[in-house]
């Protein structure tokens, strides 16, 4: 465990319950998350992890359960209340704001209530302080601020750098706690290599992170807890080294062998 | 009584009306605008067949105008919307244009006043439950009742009403099934047209052809499919029979001006209650992932 | 055999200007203000020259509306993502508020238009903001049943002059504050809005087109900014509806009429989507044409939609794409 981790929980799920027509995506998760951790959560295509972030960050509405923050019930609020509280995520499609330079996407988080409200910068939203700050963030989670890169369309921009994107607008809020779904997905050995320290580094800032991943190894390296859904349901959770071993989880990665 | 049985004829109209635009949108998710110009095109056409030709049947006229309204369908597509797939506002601006284009067209070749009429396939009317009711809207309601029963059957039992069903709900997988999704398009343009085609030459009998009746028909196919949720089979039958039974109440209470209100505060309401529409598929789901 | 392929390289004089060294001879700030000043000057001294064609100055004027209501639909299409189809009823509403302070409440027209702006843009916005969850094909088909639901309400409630309109709107004082009157708004809007859309906050409301959840996980709620911009967009086309009540004398249920939808969406495709000016140029093209096809009647309507349908299939760039890539760069056919 993480040695800035503190024993306070900063988000519990309570008995999370989404079904769409007849299929249960999701039943009865709860799980608490510590403040200052890596979260993990693990399991097989299609076994529910972003409908989870989805119901969590408020972009779909669950049919039964409660998400609370710091004690304040966000179960019902859409998705820029709960975002403005300092809640956010990244998505597993990468969407850039494709028309815009890879530094003008972060305008749109910069710009908004929470930043401005948090936000240190001079005069507190001149045109140029915004771009400044946009390139800062940006230097920090891996553009060269010399190179062209920064100033590049958004959707000229390889997969490795619209991750870091993603992640970047997510960071620009200065958020508490940063759903990541799948940021190592699609990404080269040395581009993970070159973004688990970054993921470190978020950790270092005190941010909480929960992960959905499906690339395990690089996962249990970052990860403080783990927990392991299928078909909608919480199997396991606990260590890495503990998740790993439990017959269920090998179960559902591998199938079961009594049959 | 009266109300009933003139609320389910009006009711079967709409739906008539508007069947073509559901199976466009269902089957390849393009709004197809054109809608209500196309339904006036079938009638001009048939009109023109029985008036310019001496003699000509009339059973035989409207074949030939449907049969042109499909082909008018699928030229549509093969040579205008198949190069902006995909392109949600060209394709409104595009199938509205050709609406307008086509409309506006035939108003300018002459269709104007009320000398256009196609006649009624039978004369005389019958007594129902207290009510009069011409032969013409007994036949709409026998043909309404048949369309739908033709279509569940097409689209459930045949090669390719089942291909046109699969693109309709996953378009990619089909194609890796082979179905081919341009020309299923030009299919369901072509079967969607054909049906306002159809439309006009049951309903036009009943009233005028005129350019104004064009809009109508759209606003009106719009408004049905809509609140019963874009590309809704079952939703656009009950939405046609809620839009039906409110306006022929408006008629009966306040006045025949509200027709078109109605209609128009039925859409601005459900979408407010509900955007996707009465049977809407789950919007969720299908934008996130 | 030969490959030939195609090549297109940016002009010297455009890399020259890119930065701040542009001002560092005369052919170069010419080169980047060229164009601009030959809009406003040309814009500016217009009405001068309809002194000799004095059936034109109508014609001028309406251009003029039509654009302000051209850069009102391309800024909702292109820039947040709506596409409004029914630009009419923000015409519409604009036509009739100031005609009601005018000859209702006998405003004088320095007042009635201003007013009749912002408050036809809030009871605009206040209209349309059920619809603002709604998005593609949603969103156009119920902006299109708004002016044919006026023109049904007022036909049928008898209100506002019923079918007659009202009548008697106090005209412009003088020919040249006619013309002034829209030609300076125009311009300030169209520079206005090219600003806005680069501004922050105009970045934001580009963002919403782009990829609207993101927006929304970066705390910023999405129907406040649809709100906002279709605010911009119904205060231009009420302005313009306005000036057209006071330039007609008259606001009816011709204010709710299909040209004041389709035109725009003509102009926006044609001058080239997404570039703010060229729906200006668009329409500056396109009126004028529609006034020489007078002849035709109801035909124009199918010139408009041929055109339109032939140039989002064929030339979807549009006019003003095109001229911005010969004007700053060069073609030429290289081997391959």
């Amino acid at each position: 465990m993480g040695k800035g981790m503190k024993d306070n929980i900063i988000i519990s799920i309570k008995g999370i319950t989404k079904s769409f027509g007849g299929l249960k995506a999701l039943m009865d998760v709860s799980f608490d998350v510590y403040e200052g951790e890596i979260y993990g959560i693990i399991g097989p295509n299609g076994s529910g992890k972003t409908t989870l972030i989805n119901c969590i960050t408020g972009f779909i509405r669950p049919d039964s359960g409660h998400v609370s923050f710091r004690g304040h019930d966000i179960t019902h609020m859409p998705p820029h209340r709960i975002a403005h509280m300092g809640i956010t995520r990244t998505f597993q499609i990468m969407r850039p704001y494709y028309s815009l330079p890879a530094f003008k996407n972060l305008i749109v988080p910069l710009w908004s209530p929470r930043a401005r409200k948090t936000g240190g910068w001079r005069g507190g939203g001149k045109h140029g302080d915004r771009d400044t700050v946009a390139v800062d963030i940006l230097e920090e989670i891996g553009f060269e601020r010399d190179s062209r890169v920064p100033y590049k369309l958004a959707s000229t921009l390889p997969t490795g750098y619209q991750k870091r994107l993603e992640l970047a607008r997510c960071i620009a809020l200065r958020p508490e706690i940063i759903f990541c779904d799948e940021v190592f997905s699609g990404l080269s050995m040395s581009e993970i290599a070159s973004m688990l320290p970054l993921i470190e580094k978020l950790k270092m800032d005190g941010i909480t992170l929960i992960m959905v991943e499906h690339r395990l190894r690089e996962l249990f390296r970052v990860a403080d807890r783990v927990m392991a859904l299928n078909f909608g349901e919480k199997i396991a959770e606990g260590y890495y080294s503990e998740v790993i071993e439990d017959k269920r989880v090998k179960e559902a990665y591998l199938g079961s062998e009594e049959v | 009584m009266e109300i009933i049985v003139y609320g389910i004829i009006n009711s079967i109209t709409l739906s008539l009306i508007s069947l073509g635009f559901t199976l466009v949108y269902s089957i390849s998710r393009l709004p197809n605008f054109a809608h209500g110009a196309l339904y006036i095109t079938t009638g001009y056409i048939a009109w023109l067949f029985m008036n310019k030709f001496e003699g000509f049947p009339y059973p035989f006229a409207i074949f030939i105008a449907i049969a042109i309204t499909c082909i008018i369908g699928a030229l549509i597509y093969r040579f205008i919307l198949i190069r902006i797939r995909g392109m949600e506002i060209s394709e409104i601006i595009a199938t509205y244009a050709i609406g307008l284009a086509i409309l506006e067209g035939l108003r300018w070749g002459g269709l104007r006043g009320m000398t256009f009429t196609l006649p009624t396939f039978s004369a005389g009317s019958v007594n129902i439950l207290g009510t009069n009711i011409d032969h013409q809207r007994l036949i709409v309601v026998g043909v309404g009742i048949c369309t739908f029963i033709l279509l569940y059957l097409f689209t459930h039992f045949n090669k390719i009403g089942l291909a046109l069903r699969g693109i309709a709900q996953d378009e990619r997988a089909a194609m890796m099934l082979g179905i081919d999704s341009d020309t299923t398009a030009i299919i369901s343009l072509a079967i969607g047209s054909g049906l306002a085609g159809f439309a006009a030459v049951v309903l036009l009998p009943l009233g005028n052809i005129i350019v104004e009746a064009g809009y109508n028909v759209l606003i009106f196919a719009i408004a049905v499919c809509v609140i019963g949720g874009l590309g809704s089979w079952g939703g656009t039958i009950l939405a046609s029979f809620i839009i039906g039974f409110a306006q022929i109440l408006t008629e009966a209470f306040l006045s025949s001006h509200y027709q078109m209100v109605v209609a128009l505060l039925a859409i601005i309401i459900t979408l407010l209650i509900k955007p996707s529409g009465i049977f809407g598929k789950q919007k969720e789901l299908e934008e996130r992932v | 055999m030969e490959m030939m392929r195609k090549e297109r390289i940016d002009r010297g004089i455009k890399v020259r200007t890119e930065g701040i060294y542009a001002i560092s001879s005369y052919r170069e700030i010419l080169y980047l203000m060229g164009p601009r000043l030959l809009l406003i000057v040309g814009v500016l001294v217009l009405p001068l020259f309809l002194e000799l064609a004095p059936y034109w100055k109508r014609v001028v004027n309406i251009m003029f509306v039509y654009s302000l209501l051209a850069l009102a639909f391309d800024f909702l299409a292109n820039y947040v993502g709506l596409v409004c189809l029914g630009g009419a009823f923000f015409v519409g509403v604009g036509g009739y508020l100031s005609a009601i302070f005018n000859v209702y409440l006998h405003l004088p027209i320095y007042l009635s238009i201003p007013l009749a702006t912002i408050l036809g843009a809030f009871f605009c916005t206040l209209t349309v903001m059920p619809c603002l969850p709604l998005r593609g094909v949603y969103f156009a088909i119920v902006t299109l049943m708004y002016p044919l639901l006026a023109t049904r309400v007022i036909e049928a409630l008898n209100i506002l002059g019923g079918t007659n309109g009202i009548t008697g709107v106090d005209s412009f004082p003088h020919e040249y504050v006619e013309h002034y009157a829209i030609i300076v708004f125009m311009l300030l809007f169209l520079f206005g809005m090219r600003r806005f859309v680069n501004q922050d906050i105009g970045l934001v409301i580009r963002g919403v087109k782009d990829n609207d959840q993101a927006v929304r996980a970066s705390g910023i709620s999405v129907t406040y900014m649809k709100t906002l911009a279709v605010f911009i967009a119904s205060f231009m086309c009420c302005f313009g509806g306005a000036y057209i009540a006071h330039l007609y004398m008259w606001a009816g249920l011709s204010l709710f009429a299909l040209d004041f939808s389709i035109i725009p969406i003509a102009s926006v495709v044609i001058g080239g989507g997404g570039t703010l000016v060229g729906a200006v140029i668009g329409s500056f093209i396109l009126v004028p044409l529609s006034e020489f096809l007078r002849f035709f009647g109801t035909f124009r309507i199918v010139i408009y939609c041929a055109a339109l349908t032939g140039f989002i299939v064929l030339k979807s760039e549009g006019l003003m794409v095109y001229l911005q890539r010969k004007y700053h760069q060069f073609e030429r056919w290289v081997r391959v």
